[in-house]
């Protein structure tokens, strides 16, 4: 037993045989060098797996914010200057730098963030590659447009970078959100000053040590610090021309006041409780595709369910529920809670015990209010140094929608199910809710799968899959979950001022005067 | 001090209301709203009072340490009008919350 779980298991980051060095303690990565803190102050990053700190990590401020604007002030108009074969060069490099470095970056975002290796190995760390790779590509088949007025006058259209942008990171997938952030801005020829989540300050710097070499100076800069503190520095700074966030609903309007105190724009993309409707066909025949649904609702626990669009509520059609979520319970019960360095977990740690408690008080919540609990429901107590770490067991509850916990996120392995009637009640409980970022749709039969995803209201309707974040398909909110969308080349818009020279080519005066 | 009517929507625990003293002796006069969705939802964050200036969407809880307290209406509502009771937690804030350097707020259920 012991080979097979050295051989499953990698060593934590920074012991002897990981994957990933550890220095004691990082600064802030500013105009391609590592800078201290103007404070001074460092704090200790924790690994959720246990509890215990990784390293030290710079406790910046607005000094350092400015700092770092002004690295970015330095050299935006020679990154908006560059060829897109340019941009496209240094995008695609970052790209092979992390392919190349796979292993490592996913034991990093693993021990950073609590996440089972496998997903990281699997999914973020090759996602945020190609991210980087299509907007390397898309940037070298865009182009402007030209529009005739009338014979002798000709507008151009002309595409500008902003100049140096502000982008805030959430803590769930530290190096995937970053990427789909930084991409599109560096495409787009801007400049940008990252504020990464206090609770992960450390795994993107990981991949800053990669590419610094890559990136020119100033290009891109990353400082970490509080989000009361350096967050607001950044969002609220007059020097950066759009920010971009990614977070809960009461700071999401307060950068958008930021912003539009500076009238720039802003981006932001803030939750979700996204419905996941499974409809009595799936049921239809016992194959492959009734084993997909199954582990379609089941990806509820995927990420430990944080993720902004966590298919957190299933809905199912009432005269298949007890068969359908008797095979739906049978393939939670199975799942594997551990070291998320170990490639055979499935469910890691919450990330910061701030999120465990969350979730404890959620599900107190659910049971005060009267809904079933059919699995799970407790703090997942393992054993050794994982004794520290901040485990929840997946859970379950079965109860309506008018309920807490099937109106607030909890960003937790928490699953909320209901029943429904028809499509038309299945359509109602789906939409009733604030947010809409995310829905799932389970049929096999394509008209009402049709029907179904363009009458719910979310930015991003699965059809018979879900947790698929290909580059190139558009991602973002209706409602409350944000405005914008993130992964497709219509980033290259938000990150853009459009130019118009309007020209004209005759040779005769207006005649007004 | 601080809001402790039987009836008042939300409440504060005697250590959220010595944080909150602290912080105003730090930053002026404080707001909270109750947040919602994503990383950090569900948790109050503390602002200066009057860095989000409540918009008619919100609704006043009450007063928390002199602080008011707002939650956006609609997302009140859904949440069944339950009552709150503001405490502290150890761990600074993970947001833009105003937090003191090891405990951050948090809302429960009154019991």
């Amino acid at each position: 037993m012991a080979t097979i779980q050295e051989s499953t298991t990698f060593e934590a980051p920074g012991r002897p045989g990981s994957p990933v060095d550890v220095k004691a303690r990082y600064e802030n990565f500013i105009g391609g060098r590592w800078v201290a803190p103007v404070g001074g102050e460092y704090r200790e990053n924790l690994s959720p797996a246990t509890g215990q700190p990784i390293c030290e990590v710079a406790h910046s401020g607005a000094q350092d914010i400015e700092l770092a604007l002004d690295a970015a002030h330095a050299v935006k108009d020679a990154w908006g200057e560059a060829s897109a074969t340019e941009r496209s060069k240094v995008l695609n490099a970052v790209a092979d730098a992390i392919d190349e470095n796979l292993e490592m970056l996913a034991v990093a975002e693993s021990w950073e963030n609590g996440k089972p290796v496998r997903e990281t190995l699997a999914a973020d760390i090759p996602l945020a590659a190609d991210h980087f790779r299509y907007f390397a590509d898309v940037i070298r088949g865009e182009e402007g447009r030209i529009s005739e007025i009338d014979k002798d006058t000709v507008a151009y259209h002309f595409s500008e970078p902003l100049g140096v942008v502000g982008q805030i990171i959430p803590f769930n997938f530290p190096i995937l959100m970053a990427a789909w952030k930084i991409a599109p801005a560096l495409a787009a020829g801007n400049c940008t000053v990252v504020k990464p989540a206090s609770p992960t300050p450390w795994s993107i710097l990981k991949l800053a040590e990669l590419i610094e070499d890559i990136v020119p100076p100033g290009v891109l800069n990353i400082v970490n610090g509080p989000g009361a503190e350096t967050g607001k520095a950044l969002a609220s700074n007059k020097r950066i021309a759009k920010i971009a966030f990614t977070g809960e609903t009461v700071t999401g309007r307060l950068i958008m006041q930021y912003a539009a105190q500076n009238i720039i724009p802003s981006t932001t993309e803030l939750g979700g409780k996204s419905p996941n409707i499974f409809f009595e066909d799936v049921m239809a025949a016992d194959d492959e595709f009734l084993d997909k649904a199954v582990e379609g609702l089941v990806l509820y626990a995927f990420n430990k369910g944080e993720v902004c669009t966590c298919p957190s509520r299933a809905l199912i059609q009432e005269s298949i529920y007890e068969e359908f979520m008797a095979r739906c319970l049978e393939r939670i019960r199975v799942i594997t809670q551990g070291n998320p360095l170990d490639r055979r977990t499935q469910l890691g740690a919450q990330n910061s015990l701030s999120q465990l408690e969350k979730i404890e008080g959620y599900v107190q919540i659910g049971r005060d209010e009267g809904a079933e609990l059919l699995i799970g429901g407790e703090r997942n107590m393992l054993a050794g140094e994982l004794a520290g770490g901040y485990y929840y067991e997946p859970t379950v509850f079965k109860g309506t929608n008018d309920m807490r916990i099937f109106q607030e996120e909890i960003f937790g392995p928490v699953l909320a199910v209901t029943t429904f009637k028809d499509e038309a009640d299945a359509l109602q409980i789906a939409n009733d809710t604030l947010y809409g970022l995310g829905a799932g749709v389970w049929s096999r039969d394509g008209s009402r799968a049709f029907r179904m995803g363009r009458g719910i209201k979310a930015g991003r309707v699965w059809t018979n899959c879900y947790h698929l974040y290909p580059a190139h398909a558009a991602f973002g909110g209706y409602k409350v979950s944000g405005v914008g969308r993130e992964n497709h080349k219509m980033m290259l818009e938000h990150y853009s001022q459009t130019k118009c020279l309007l020209v004209s080519y005759d040779k005769n005066p207006m005649g007004f005067f | 001090m601080g809001s402790s009517m039987a009836e008042a929507s939300v409440t504060a625990s005697g250590e959220a209301i010595e944080a909150i003293e602290r912080l105003r002796a730090e930053h002026g006069p404080l707001a909270f709203f109750q947040s919602g969705g994503c990383c950090d939802g569900s948790l109050p964050i503390c602002m200066k009072d009057g860095e989000l200036p409540p918009g008619p969407g919100d609704e006043l809880l009450g007063t928390v340490g002199g602080a008011p307290f707002y939650v956006d209406c609609e997302q009140y509502r859904r949440w069944g009008r339950p009552s709150f009771l503001l405490d502290l937690r150890p761990g600074a804030a993970e947001g833009f919350s105003l937090s003191l350097p090891d405990a951050h707020f948090v809302t429960r259920q009154p019991r």
